[in-house]
């Protein structure tokens, strides 16, 4: 499977024997008439960070959002831990996964973090992050509160376990959604613009927490607007242009020497 | 000038305005009281069975009417076509027509309907008691009003919450019980306490298909000793004694269900 993913990205050196997390290939999405991806082929090995950067509206986000079918694609395949999401037509001819079953295993292993953090403001922090393990991954509630406890005191919150998320700054609702997020076991962290609803003063805190993970060597998908930071953690990144992979390499080579005009021009406005 | 005197026991008869009062209750206080006692000659336990009736049909209508409002909001917002149509005529029709006509209609028809089926199908015609079919026709009603009560509470959750959690992989009907229903809730208490309350109300129209609810009772009551005030009033203290028992428990669980919210007055 890896063999495959190496071919359908050739210009990637990453060929060091490590699994392939995240592969997509070919990916189109449309939405009515707007064609949003036109064909882009990503993949992510294990202990890779993928940052996807791109301008408003080139897709970056939706193609985040394929992965785990929270978009269903339009055509294309992704395979995650070597496994191919099946897909099917509907009755009005659009893709939906074949297999209930199938995404809802694949989604638990993918740790989502969103812009707007989408905790679940009915339950307090602790619940929010023993609530996927208890009630889909069938861990037992007392293993899954005790490390929700290691979770939530890594990210900096253990004193806030029993507050409920509308109580917090947005800088701590996002630390806690990665708890939430790290809390399933995650073969891949995808993070949706993660800092892009926080107030300026509250997005160091939260770069900090997903530095330190991809430092660690977590396996993760990033779409961000901080390129300083992605320049920082990414070992791979994507720049999208209206829908197709314009250019990508490593994080020196695309803001050190860009070799698209487009990429020039987006890092010149962004910097 | 009036002397103090005039006004003993022995002149009431005499007085207009006493006679009056005297018309209307039959009864001295203490016959008032032997009146509604629920001891052996009062009608006090007459009218508390009524009452328990009236509760058991608004409890069940209720929860039927939660159960079917679950469903059909669900089906209206996540339904194929056929559903959404299906539970669209549902939800117009029960609402366009009076509930007494709904209730004289589904009462009669509906009893007849199924003892035509049982008798066309060869089995013996059954007597659907009034607390049964009280409860169906009332949460038939019920129902309708609680779809649109919680559809409109399912809309107002972030939609962020519900992919947030397909995004982890629950599966629907866990989605519904852990996240869709708890989120909901808060937004839906209010309108579900309107639907209760009326529900506890609607139980007095079953009166006109003869079911001894707390409505029948009290004009079976009124009518034998002829002590309508009397009766009327302590029907009327008894459905305010559930309003306010109620609001007492809906407000503690609206404040359950907001534990999530800032108080609004503190937010601003």
């Amino acid at each position: 499977m890896s063999a495959v993913g190496a071919a359908a990205i050739p210009s990637r050196e990453a060929q060091d024997g490590a699994a392939e997390a995240i592969h997509v290939e070919n990916l189109h999405k449309k939405f009515g008439q707007l064609h949003v991806l036109k064909g882009v082929s990503l993949s992510a090995r294990d202990g890779e960070v993928i940052a996807i950067i791109g301008g408003s509206g080139s897709g970056k986000s939706t193609l985040l959002r394929c992965i785990n079918c929270l978009e269903n694609p339009t055509s294309g395949i992704i395979r995650v831990n070597g496994e191919e999401i099946k897909l099917k037509a509907d009755s009005h001819g659009h893709t939906v996964p074949a297999d209930r079953r199938q995404i809802e295993r694949i989604r638990s292993k993918l740790g989502m973090v969103f812009q707007n953090f989408n905790l679940w403001s009915h339950m307090t922090l602790i619940e929010n992050v023993i609530e996927v393990p208890v009630h889909v991954l069938g861990v037992k509630r007392d293993e899954a509160v005790a490390q929700a406890e290691k979770l939530l005191a890594r990210v900096g919150l253990a004193e806030k376990r029993d507050v409920y998320p509308a109580y917090l700054s947005g800088g701590q609702q996002q630390r806690a959604a990665i708890a939430r997020a790290l809390a399933i076991n995650p073969r891949v962290m995808l993070f949706d613009e993660p800092t892009s609803a926080l107030d300026p003063e509250l997005v160091g805190e939260v770069l900090k927490v997903i530095g330190d993970l991809a430092r660690e060597g977590r396996t993760m998908v990033l779409v961000t607007h901080e390129m300083k930071f992605a320049r920082e953690v990414a070992t791979h990144v994507v720049y999208l242009y209206n829908g197709l992979v314009e250019e990508e390499g490593p994080p020196e080579q695309i803001f050190g020497a860009p070799k698209s005009e487009r990429l020039k021009q987006f890092i010149r406005n962004i910097g | 000038m009036l002397a103090a005197g005039r006004w003993g026991p022995a002149d009431r008869a005499s007085n207009p305005g006493a006679k009056l009062i005297e018309s209307l209750l039959p009864a001295s206080a203490a016959g008032i009281i032997e009146l509604l006692s629920p001891a052996d000659g009062g009608w006090g336990k007459t009218l508390l069975v009524g009452l328990v009736h009236s509760l058991e049909i608004a409890v069940g209508a209720t929860i039927v009417g939660l159960l079917i409002g679950t469903w059909g909001a669900y089906g209206k917002l996540y339904g194929g076509p056929v559903v959404r149509d299906l539970f669209a005529v549902y939800t117009t029709v029960v609402r366009a027509v009076p509930e007494l006509v709904l209730i004289l209609l589904l009462y009669y028809a509906g009893t007849d309907l199924i003892n035509q089926v049982l008798t066309a199908m060869g089995y013996q015609r059954v007597d659907i008691s009034g607390l049964v079919a009280g409860i169906a026709v009332l949460g038939f009603v019920q129902g309708a009003y609680s779809t649109e009560v919680i559809r409109g509470a399912i809309l107002a959750i972030p939609q962020g919450q519900i992919e947030a959690a397909r995004a982890y992989g629950m599966s629907p009907g866990l989605l519904l019980r852990r996240i869709t229903l708890p989120a909901m809730l808060p937004f839906a208490i209010p309108g579900l306490a309107n639907l209760w309350l009326i529900a506890t109300k609607d139980t007095a129209l079953l009166a006109v298909v003869g079911f001894s609810e707390l409505t029948l009772a009290t004009r079976q009551a009124a009518g034998v000793t002829k002590a309508y005030l009397v009766f009327f009033l302590a029907a009327g203290v008894l459905y305010l004694c559930v309003t306010l028992v109620s609001n007492f428990l809906l407000g503690r669980a609206e404040k359950w269900a907001r534990r999530g919210m800032p108080s609004i007055k503190e937010a601003s």
